[in-house]
C-alpha cells in the first residue's frame, strides 16, 4: 500500500476566541491535534500609547498608563510615577509610599486572581473562576472607596496620590486579608491540587531556566522556571526593601521545573506573600501626612533620561523616559512584561496539543492591552 | 406497552406506533426544559450566585429561551453542505430518542420490552456519533471538524467499557431484556446489582467488583454524553464550541435537546442495570411503594439523582486532554472491566 499522504492544516485561533485572553491571534499549523508551529499575531488593540505620551504633559500620561495593563493599573501607575520621580528627584512622603505599596500589592492579588480564575477556564473548570472573582470584587471595592474607580484608577500621581485614604481603610484591608487567606486554601483544594488539573498542566509547556532568561521573560513566568528574580528584592524601588517576604520560585513539585503548573502555583503563593507585605505595611504606615504635599505644581524634569523598572504582576515593567527640560516628555518607551513573555510562547509550545496550547497561553498570563499598547 | 396495545388494537395496530412514543417524547421535552434550568440553578448555587431569577422567578427562563430559539432564522454557512448540515441535529436527537424505546419506566410503561433491549440501546444511541460527524463535516469549519473527530474517537472508545461493565449485569441476570433485569432485582436494596444482585451470602464477594463496574459504567456514559470532564468535543476554551459551532436557532436547540435526553437516558440505563430501575429500595416491606405510580417515582428519583451527579461533576472538574482521555479508556477502564467480567464469570461458574 502506498504511503497515505497527510497534510497539515492552518488554523487561525483568534482574534475572537474564548481562550486568547483578548484580541490575540495565533496562527497554528496543525498535524491533527498536534501543534507544529505557533505564530502569535498582535496589534489588534494598538492605541499608540507611546506616541500619545509625547503630546501629553507628565501627569497627563498617567491615565494612559492605566490602560496598558488594565488588570493591574495601580502597578503601572507606580512604575510610571517611580520613573518620573527619579527623573525629577522628587522626595515622596512616607505615608504615600506605604499607601502605594498596599495598593500595588492589593492590585497584584486582584490581577493574579483573574489570571488563576481564567486559567481554570482554560483548563475547562468554570467554578474557580467565579470564586476568584468574588475575592477580586472585595479588592475592587476597597479601590472604589479610596479613589472612586474600579479598574482604571488614575490614583498614583507623580509625587503623590489623587486621594487620601478613608478613615476605615486600614480595617477594610486587614479584614480582606483575614478573609482572603483561607480562600487561597479553598482555591488549592478546588483547582490547584485537583488530579485532572495537575494532569493537564504538569509537564506541559516546560520553559527551561536558560531559555526563560534568553527569551527575556520576567515575573511569574520567569520565576516558574526556578529563576530567583524579583525586582522588589533584586532592584528595590519605593520602600520594598523594608518588608519581609519570600520570592516564590517554581520547584517542579508535580512535574518538571518550569512547567505550566509551576507558573500557576507561583501566582498562588505570591498572593500569600502579598498578604504578608500588606499586613506589614498597614502596621508600619504613619497615621499623619498629606498625600499631595510633594505633588509638583508643574512637572519640568531636567534634561536627561531614565530607565526605571518595577515588578508588576506580570513581570518587569520598565519605563524609559527622555526629557528635554519642557513639560512634555520627548519619548516614553514602555517595556511591557506580557509582550516579552509572549515571545516565549512559540518556544514552549512546539509539538504540544491544541488543548495544551491553551493551557500554556493561560499560564503566561498575558494582557493584550499591554502587549499592543 | 407496545405489545399490549397491538394485542388490544388488533388490525389497527399501526396506531400503536404513534401512541407509544408520546409519553416518552413528552417526558424528554419537559425533562430537557427543566434540566437546563436545573443545571443553571445548580451551577449558580455552587458558584455563589443567583442564576436565572427574572422570567417567572426563573422557572420560565428555559421556556422563554426555547421560544426565542424557535423564532430564530435558519442560518446555514455559505460553504456548508446544506442537506447534511440540516440533517445532522435530527440524526443526533433521533438516535438518542430511539434509545428511550426500551427504557422501562415502570411495569406498565416500557416502549417495547425487546429481548435484546440493552443491546438495542447501545447500538441505537451510538448512532448519534454519525450525526455529530456529519455536523462537524458539513459545517465546513476547521473547529467543527476537529470537534467531530474528537467526538468520534471518544464515543467509539468509551462504548467498550460501557458495554463491558453492562455485560457483568447481563451475566448475572442472564437476559438482555431491560424489564427482566429490573425484575431480577426485586426484593429490596440488597438485591440491586450494584450490591451483587440476588443470591446467597457468597455474593458479598462480588460487591466490590459490581460497585466498580457501576462506577466504570457511569464514567463511560459520562464520556459518551460529552459531559465534563470529558467534554472535549465541545471544549469551549479550545475549539470554541466543537461540532455545533455553526449551528443556531432550533438546530442548535436540537443538539442541546439530544445532550440532555442522553444524560437522562444513560442515567436511566445505569439505574436499570445497577440500581434496581423502578424497584422500591424497601422491597416488599411496604407493598404500596411498589404500585406503578411509585415505580415511576423511584425510577425518576434514581435517574434524576444520577443526572444531578453529572451536573455536579461538570461544575467541579476541569477537562481532560484528548490523549489522556484515550489513555484512561484503553489503558485503565477496558482492562479493569475485562478483569471484572472474568471474575464475575468465574464466580457464576463456581457458585
Amino acid at each position: 500500500m502506498a504511503e497515505l499522504k497527510t497534510e497539515t492544516i492552518t488554523l487561525n485561533m483568534g482574534p475572537q476566541h474564548p481562550s486568547t485572553h483578548g484580541v490575540l491571534r495565533l496562527e497554528l499549523v496543525l498535524d491533527g491535534e498536534i501543534v507544529l508551529e505557533v505564530k502569535p499575531v498582535i496589534g489588534y488593540l494598538h492605541r499608540c500609547f507611546e506616541k500619545h505620551a509625547e503630546a501629553m504633559t507628565y501627569p497627563q500620561v498617567v491615565p494612559y498608563v492605566d490602560r496598558m495593563d488594565y488588570l493591574a493599573s495601580m502597578n503601572n501607575e507606580l512604575g510610571y510615577a517611580v520613573a518620573v520621580e527619579r527623573l525629577c528627584g522628587i522626595k515622596i512622603p512616607e505615608k504615600v509610599e506605604y499607601i502605594r505599596v498596599i495598593m500595588a500589592e492589593l492590585n497584584r492579588i486582584a490581577s493574579h486572581l483573574v489570571a488563576l480564575g481564567t486559567y481554570g477556564l482554560d483548563a475547562g473548570a468554570f467554578t474557580p473562576f467565579l470564586y476568584c472573582f468574588i475575592d477580586r470584587e472585595k479588592i475592587l471595592e476597597i479601590f472604589e472607596i479610596t479613589c472612586g474607580a474600579r479598574l482604571l484608577y488614575n490614583y498614583i500621581w507623580v509625587g503623590g496620590l489623587s486621594h487620601d485614604i478613608t478613615p476605615n481603610f486600614k480595617e477594610k484591608v486587614l479584614e480582606f486579608v483575614k478573609v482572603f487567606r483561607p480562600r487561597i486554601k479553598e482555591l488549592n483544594d478546588l483547582l490547584s491540587f485537583n488530579k485532572i488539573f495537575i494532569e493537564r498542566t504538569a509537564n506541559v509547556g516546560v520553559l527551561p531556566p536558560e531559555v526563560a532568561i534568553n527569551a527575556g521573560t520576567s515575573g511569574p513566568t520567569l520565576r516558574g522556571s526556578g529563576v530567583n528574580f524579583d525586582l522588589r528584592k533584586n532592584d528595590p524601588y519605593s520602600i520594598y526593601d523594608r518588608f519581609d517576604f519570600k520570592v516564590i520560585v517554581g520547584n517542579g513539585e508535580m512535574g518538571t521545573v518550569g512547567d505550566s503548573w509551576d507558573r500557576y502555583m507561583v501566582r498562588v503563593w505570591e498572593m500569600e506573600e502579598s498578604c504578608k507585605i500588606i499586613e506589614q505595611a498597614i502596621e508600619l504606615m504613619p497615621a499623619e501626612g498629606n498625600v499631595q504635599e510633594a505633588v509638583p505644581k508643574r512637572i519640568k524634569p531636567p534634561v536627561g533620561e531614565i530607565y526605571a523598572r518595577t515588578e508588576t504582576p506580570r513581570g518587569e515593567l520598565g519605563f524609559y523616559i527622555i526629557s528635554d527640560g519642557t513639560n512634555y516628555p520627548v519619548r516614553v518607551k514602555a517595556r511591557g512584561p506580557a509582550f516579552c513573555n509572549l515571545s516565549a510562547l512559540p518556544l514552549m509550545s512546539k509539538g504540544c496539543m491544541i488543548a495544551d496550547l491553551v493551557v500554556i497561553l493561560g499560564s503566561i498570563d498575558i494582557v493584550l492591552g499591554e502587549i499592543d499598547r | 406497552m407496545f405489545d399490549y396495545l397491538t394485542s388490544l388494537l388488533g388490525d389497527l395496530n399501526i396506531i400503536a406506533y404513534f401512541i407509544v412514543p408520546v409519553p416518552a417524547l413528552l417526558f424528554v421535552s419537559i425533562f430537557t426544559l427543566f434540566a437546563v434550568l436545573a443545571e443553571r440553578k445548580i451551577s449558580a448555587y455552587m458558584q455563589d450566585r443567583y442564576g436565572p431569577n427574572r422570567t417567572g422567578k426563573g422557572i420560565l427562563q428555559t421556556v422563554a429561551d426555547m421560544a426565542k430559539l424557535i423564532q430564530k432564522e435558519f442560518i446555514s454557512p455559505s460553504h456548508a453542505d446544506r442537506w447534511l448540515f440540516e440533517l445532522a441535529p435530527f440524526i443526533v436527537f433521533a438516535s438518542v430518542f430511539m434509545g428511550y424505546a426500551v427504557i422501562p419506566f415502570a411495569t406498565v410503561y416500557v416502549g417495547t420490552d425487546l429481548n435484546l433491549g440493552l443491546f438495542y440501546f447501545f447500538a441505537i444511541t451510538s448512532l448519534s456519533v454519525i450525526g455529530i460527524l456529519i455536523a462537524g463535516w458539513a459545517s465546513h469549519n476547521k473547529y467543527t471538524l476537529i470537534g467531530a473527530m474528537r467526538s468520534a474517537a471518544q464515543i467509539v472508545s468509551y462504548e467498550i467499557p460501557a458495554v463491558l461493565s453492562a455485560l457483568t449485569v447481563v451475566m448475572f441476570a442472564g437476559t438482555l431484556s431491560m424489564q427482566s433485569i429490573v425484575v431480577a432485582q426485586s426484593g429490596g436494596i440488597h438485591n440491586w446489582y450494584v450490591f451483587g444482585g440476588p443470591g446467597d451470602v457468597s455474593r458479598i464477594l462480588m460487591i466490590p467488583f459490581m460497585a466498580a463496574s457501576c462506577l466504570i459504567f457511569f464514567i463511560a456514559t459520562l464520556a459518551e454524553t460529552n459531559r465534563t470532564p470529558f467534554d472535549i468535543p465541545e471544549g469551549e476554551s479550545e475549539i470554541v464550541a466543537g461540532f455545533n459551532l455553526e449551528y443556531s436557532g432550533m438546530k442548535f436547540a436540537f443538539f442541546f435537546f439530544a445532550e440532555y435526553s442522553q444524560m437522562f437516558a444513560v442515567a436511566a440505563v445505569l439505574s436499570t442495570l445497577f440500581l434496581g430501575g423502578w424497584q422500591s429500595p424497601f422491597g416488599n416491606l411496604i407493598p404500596v411503594l411498589n404500585t406503578p405510580l411509585f415505580q415511576i417515582f423511584w425510577f425518576l428519583l434514581k435517574g434524576l439523582l444520577i443526572v444531578y451527579v453529572q451536573m455536579w461533576l461538570r461544575w467541579t472538574l476541569p477537562r481532560l486532554r484528548v490523549d489522556q482521555l484515550m489513555t484512561m479508556c484503553w489503558k485503565y477502564l477496558i482492562p479493569i472491566t475485562l478483569i471484572i467480567v472474568l471474575i464475575v464469570g468465574f464466580y457464576l461458574v463456581i457458585r
